[in-house]
C-alpha cells in the first residue's frame, strides 16, 4: 500500500514536471511577444530590450527553464507580467474563491444528480426516467456561459430574488481574510449577514459551474444503477425480502460506486475549466478568471503557475479516486 | 486454393453483416433524432448563402430588434440579421467540430497504436506524454495556445485539437493491448508480418468502431470548447458569425431581445446535441458491451 502510495506520488511530480516542460515548450513556439502585449504596440526598440531584460526574457531558454526549475524547488513561481506581483501570491489571493465555488458547485451537481440518476433507474422507461434522460441531455449539451446569462436575466434581472455577479454586496465588508473563502470567514467572524449574502451569491455560479456535471452524473448513475440491478444477487435479495430502500442504498449502489466514482473524478478535473467560463461572467475573484486575464495578455508565467496548480490538483484528484476505488470495492487492493 | 472459396463467400457476408448494423442503428431512436438534428445544421451549413441574407451586413437603424417578418430571428447590436449571423455560423462551427476531431483523432490514435504495438519502452514513452496532456485543464491550455498563436479559425482549431487527442491515444492503446493477444493476430505474427503492417492492416481496422464512437462525441464536444474560447474573446473573433462570439457579443440584449443571444445558444445546443445523440446511440448498438 505504502509502496504503491509511494510510486502514485512521484508520478504525479513527474506529471509536475512534465506540464512544465510542455508549457515552456509551448511558450517558446508561439509567435506572440509579452514584451509587446505588455508594452504596447507604440513601444521604443530599447523599451521592449528593457522589458526583456528586467524579466529575464532575453537568456537562452535553457538558462530560463533551469532559471525557472530552480526557482520553482523553493516555491517560487516566478512574477506574473500583468499584475507584477509574485505569482504564489496571486494564486494563494484567487485559488479559494474558485475552491468556495467548486466545492458548492460539486455539492450542487452530486445533490441533485445522484437522486436523478437513481430515481430514473428506478422508473425506466417511465416518465420520470424519460425527463430526468431529457434534462441530462440538455445539460450535457447547453453552453453553460448562456445558461448563466439566462439565469442572471430570470433570477436576478426580473425577478430580483438573487444577487448579480460578484461575491458580495458592494455595501458589505469582507470578512477578516482567514481562508480566503468569503462565506466561511463569515462564519468564523460570526458574522451573519454576510454570511448570507455571501451563499445568496453562490447559488447561480454554482448551479451554472455544476449543470454539466450534474448532467453526466444523472446519466452515469443512472446506467451503472441499471447494469448492477440486473444481477442475480439483487434478485436473491429482493426474493429474501429486503426493503427496496435498503436494497438500493445498500445491495444496488454500493456496487454501482466504482463508475460513479470514475466520472467524478473525471467532472473535479473538469471544473477548472468550467470556472473558466463561470468566473469570467459572474465576475468572480477566481483561478478561471485569473487565467482569461493572464492567456489574454500572454502573461507566461502566470499561465504556467495555473496550468501547474492545475496539473497538481488533476493528478492528486486522480490519485484519490484510485484509492477511494478500493474503499468502495473490497476487492480491489493495492499490497 | 482455399481462396475461390474465401472471396466467394466473404463479400457477402460483410454485406448482411453491415446491413444488419445499419437497420439495428436506424431502429435506434436516438441516432435517428441526432442524424435528423446533424443534417439540419449541415444543409443549414451548405446553403447558408442562399437561405439567408448577408451576415456582415449592418443597419444601426434596426439594432437590437426582436423576430419580425424581415428578420425572423431578429437582429443584434449592430443591426446585423440573427437568422443570417446562425445559418453562416454554422459553417464555422461544423467545420471547427470535424477539423478538431480529424486532427486530434489521426494523431492520438497514431500515438495510441505506436504505443501498443511497439513494445513496452516506446508505449511507456508515449503513454506518460498523454498522462502530461491529460493532466492539463483542457480549456485553460486551449485558451493559452490560442491566445498566444493569435485569435483565428485555424488557431482555435489547432488550440482545442492540443487538448482533445489524448483521449483517442488511451482508448486505441486500450483496445490494441486486448487485440494484441488475440489469434489473428498470432497468426499474422506466425505468418511474419512486420510490426507495422500488424499495426495498421490488422488492429487499427478492428479499433475503428470505438474511435467513430468517441469521435462522435467530440465533434459536440470541440464545438462546445470552440464556442467557449470565442466566448472569452480568445477563438473566432469578430465581425466573423461564430455562435460562441455572437453570445458574447448580444449578451447585454438579453432583456429587450433575447432571441437575438439565445438563437445562437441554440443552435450550439442543438448541434452538440446531434452529435451526442448519434454517438450514445453508436455505442448502443455498435459496441457489444452496451448490447442489452
Amino acid at each position: 500500500m505504502w509502496i504503491y502510495l509511494l510510486k502514485r506520488l512521484g508520478f504525479v511530480v513527474f506529471v509536475v514536471w512534465g506540464v512544465t516542460l510542455a508549457t515552456f515548450f509551448i511558450a517558446q513556439v508561439v509567435p506572440g511577444d509579452p514584451a509587446v502585449v505588455a508594452l504596447g504596440d507604440n513601444a521604443k526598440e530599447e523599451q521592449i530590450l528593457a522589458w526583456r531584460e528586467l524579466h529575464g526574457l532575453n537568456k537562452p531558454v535553457i538558462v530560463q527553464y533551469g532559471i525557472y526549475l530552480k526557482n520553482l524547488l523553493s516555491g517560487d513561481l516566478g512574477t506574473s507580467l500583468r499584475t507584477g506581483r509574485s505569482i504564489v501570491a496571486d494564486l494563494k489571493d484567487f485559488f479559494p474563491g474558485t475552491l468556495e465555488l467548486s466545492m458548492v458547485a460539486v455539492l450542487f451537481s452530486v445533490l441533485f444528480g445522484i437522486p436523478a440518476g437513481i430515481f430514473a433507474a428506478l422508473f425506466k422507461n417511465r416518465w420520470p426516467d424519460l425527463l430526468v434522460r431529457l434534462l441530462a441531455l440538455i445539460g450535457g449539451a447547453t453552453p453553460i456561459y448562456w445558461l448563466a446569462i439566462l439565469l442572471l436575466e430570470l433570477l436576478n434581472n426580473r425577478l430580483g430574488w438573487l444577487p448579480g455577479p460578484g461575491r458580495l454586496d458592494a455595501y458589505l465588508i469582507n470578512p477578516p481574510n482567514i481562508t480566503g473563502m468569503v462565506g466561511i470567514d463569515a462564519l468564523l467572524a460570526r458574522d451573519s449577514e454576510v454570511f448570507w449574502d455571501s451563499v445568496k451569491h453562490l447559488i447561480l455560479p454554482a448551479i451554472v459551474l455544476g449543470a454539466f456535471n450534474a448532467a453526466l452524473l444523472a446519466r452515469m448513475t443512472r446506467s451503472a444503477l441499471l447494469e448492477v440491478l440486473n444481477q442475480d444477487y439483487i434478485r436473491t435479495a429482493k426474493a429474501k425480502g429486503v426493503r427496496s430502500s435498503a436494497l438500493i442504498l445498500r445491495h444496488a449502489l454500493r456496487n454501482a460506486a466504482i463508475p460513479i466514482l470514475t466520472v467524478m473524478g473525471g467532472l473535479l478535473g473538469g471544473l477548472l475549466s468550467g470556472a473558466v467560463l463561470t468566473e469570467t461572467i459572474f465576475s468572480w475573484p477566481g483561478i478561471g478568471r485569473y487565467a482569461t486575464q493572464a492567456a489574454t495578455s500572454l502573461d507566461f508565467p502566470a499561465i504556467m503557475g495555473v496550468t501547474l496548480l492545475a496539473g497538481l490538483l488533476t493528478s492528486l484528484i486522480n490519485l484519490g479516486v484510485d484509492l477511494l476505488y478500493a474503499v468502495a470495492d473490497p476487492r480491489i487492493s493495492y499490497g | 486454393m482455399d481462396n475461390t472459396l474465401d472471396t466467394a463467400t466473404q463479400p457477402r457476408k460483410v454485406q448482411s453483416e453491415r446491413a444488419r448494423a445499419i437497420s439495428r442503428l436506424l431502429h435506434n431512436s436516438g441516432v435517428v433524432i441526432g442524424l435528423i438534428l446533424i443534417s439540419i445544421i449541415v444543409l443549414v451549413a451548405l446553403f447558408a448563402p442562399l437561405i439567408s441574407s448577408d451576415p456582415l451586413l449592418q443597419d444601426l437603424n434596426i439594432k437590437g430588434q426582436n423576430p419580425s417578418s424581415a428578420h425572423f430571428l431578429g437582429t443584434d447590436q449592430l443591426g446585423r440579421d440573427v437568422w443570417a449571423r446562425v445559418a453562416h455560423g454554422a459553417r464555422i462551427s461544423l467545420w471547427v467540430g470535424l477539423a478538431v476531431t480529424g486532427l486530434s483523432l489521426t494523431v492520438g490514435s497514431t500515438i495510441g497504436l505506436i504505443a501498443g504495438s511497439f513494445g513496452r519502452s516506446i508505449d511507456n514513452i508515449l503513454m506518460r506524454l498523454t498522462d502530461i496532456f491529460l493532466a492539463f485543464p483542457s480549456l485553460i491550455l486551449a485558451m493559452a495556445i490560442a491566445a498566444a498563436l493569435g485569435s483565428s479559425i485555424q488557431n482555435t482549431i489547432l488550440a482545442v485539437a492540443v487538448v482533445s487527442w489524448p483521449s483517442y491515444a488511451r482508448l486505441v492503446r486500450a483496445q490494441v493491448l486486448a487485440l494484441r493477444e488475440r489469434e489473428f493476430v498470432e497468426a499474422a505474427v506466425a505468418l511474419g508480418s512486420s510490426r507495422s503492417r500488424i499495426a495498421f492492416k490488422h488492429l487499427l481496422p478492428n479499433v475503428l468502431t470505438p474511435i467513430l464512437i468517441q469521435a462522435s462525441f467530440d465533434i459536440g464536444q470541440a464545438i462546445l470548447t470552440a464556442a467557449g474560447l470565442s466566448f472569452i474573446g480568445v477563438g473566432v473573433q469578430p465581425p466573423t458569425p461564430e455562435w460562441g462570439s455572437m453570445v458574447a457579443e448580444t449578451r447585454n440584449l438579453i432583456s429587450s431581445a433575447p432571441w437575438t443571444s439565445s438563437a445562437p445558444a441554440l443552435a450550439i445546443l442543438f448541434t452538440v446535441l446531434g452529435f451526442n445523440l448519434l454517438g450514445d446511440g453508436l455505442r448502443d448498438v455498435l459496441d457489444p458491451r452496451g448490447r442489452k
